[in-house]
């Protein structure tokens, strides 16, 4: 076993970094991956309530570095996938206690027990960028159809092209298809044209991600959720299968349905 | 703008980011952009005579790569003698 490192990044906060993490690793694990996932927020963490692990928290991946505990015993088991780990970030010190080196290490140490490592990147494009996308063997850039987020996503595709990361895709997060219906919200294909790199996968805006963040528990494991099977699919691409693209422009709920019948879209 | 005729904002988006994508990509201000294009109008009047109203100079993109296009009408050398 040798895993492969996936990186997500974006430039801008707050466009769904970490939920998609939570979201990909459990996908993964359903389908009996082994899944290390490393929290690379020095200093503010998150993954760890994202994914329901806050209570289990002993050591840290500064704690490994320093040396003060061994690699393993930094690794929290998650509650429902025995064959899946946090390694959470430190909360109390700043990125300079992480080096792109000590990240390489890292995995390098993780590699042969694990078949996906995912490396939750910090929000920006200093020190604890360099230090997320240093061991990726595939990275994945989260954006929102929205202009800020757009554009920071194009400079962090220009760093990573810089830097040579040549397996770069896109995760389109937040689409509301019914606002692009309206041409009133980026479409996907608007986004694809500007940032000129291959899509992973576009993941509708889907309320119960907040109620699945709230719970610990991410949505790819509520079956009916939208963006849950927007996840699941990703999941299924990152493992190089095939998953069609979903309709987004599907109705849901009671409207969509009655819509449905009478043969109206 | 009324109701009715407002223009959607999505087209308005894209177009915008377009041009942003361009400068940030190039490092290349609006401003040095311009001054560029009259640095070039200048060498090119050295030897032939243009057109300077007619003339269109922009940077495009396609996918990833830029490229800087320069149209540029020439006048009839039997007009000016």
């Amino acid at each position: 076993m040798t895993a492969q490192v996936i990186t997500i990044t974006s430039g801008k906060g707050g466009v769904g970094k970490t939920t998609a993490v939570a979201n990909l690793a459990n996908a993964l694990a359903m389908d009996g991956k082994k899944v290390v996932c490393i929290d690379g927020d020095i200093g503010l963490r998150n993954l760890d309530v994202v994914m329901g692990l806050e209570n289990r928290i002993v050591y840290d991946i500064v704690d490994v570095i320093e040396g003060r505990c061994k690699l393993k015993q930094a690794m929290i088991r998650d509650k429902h996938y025995p064959d899946m780990y946090l390694i959470p970030a430190a909360q109390t010190r700043d990125k300079t206690a992480v080096s792109p080196a000590d990240m390489i290490r890292i995995c390098k140490e993780l590699r042969a027990g694990a078949d996906f490592i995912i490396i939750d990147s910090p929000a920006g494009i200093e020190r604890g960028f360099r230090n997320a996308i240093a061991p990726a063997d595939r990275v994945l850039v989260v954006t929102n159809p929205e202009v800020s987020a757009v554009r920071d996503a194009d400079r962090v595709v220009g760093i990573l092209e810089a830097e040579e990361k040549e397996n770069t895709a896109l995760i389109l997060n937040r689409l509301n298809p019914a606002l692009v219906k309206n041409n009133d919200m980026l479409s996907a294909d608007d986004v694809l044209d500007l940032l000129g790199i291959p899509l992973i996968g576009v993941v509708p805006e889907d309320e119960s991600v907040i109620i699945g963040s709230n719970r610990g528990a991410p949505v790819v494991t509520d079956a009916k959720s939208r963006a849950g099977q927007a996840f699941r699919n990703i999941a299924k691409r990152i493992q190089g299968e095939e998953a069609p693209f979903m309709d987004l422009d599907q109705q849901t709920g009671l409207w969509g349905a009655l819509q449905k019948l009478t043969g109206r879209k | 703008m009324g109701f009715f005729t407002r223009k959607h904002s999505a087209s308005n988006a894209k177009e915008r980011l377009q041009l942003v994508l361009v400068h940030d990509r190039t490092d290349l201000t609006p401003a040095q952009l311009k001054s560029l294009k009259n640095d070039l109008l200048k060498t090119i009047s050295k030897y032939i005579e243009i057109d300077p109203d007619a003339v269109q100079i922009e940077v495009e993109s396609e996918g990833r790569a830029q490229r800087l296009i320069a149209d540029i009408p020439l006048r009839n050398a039997t007009r000016s003698k």
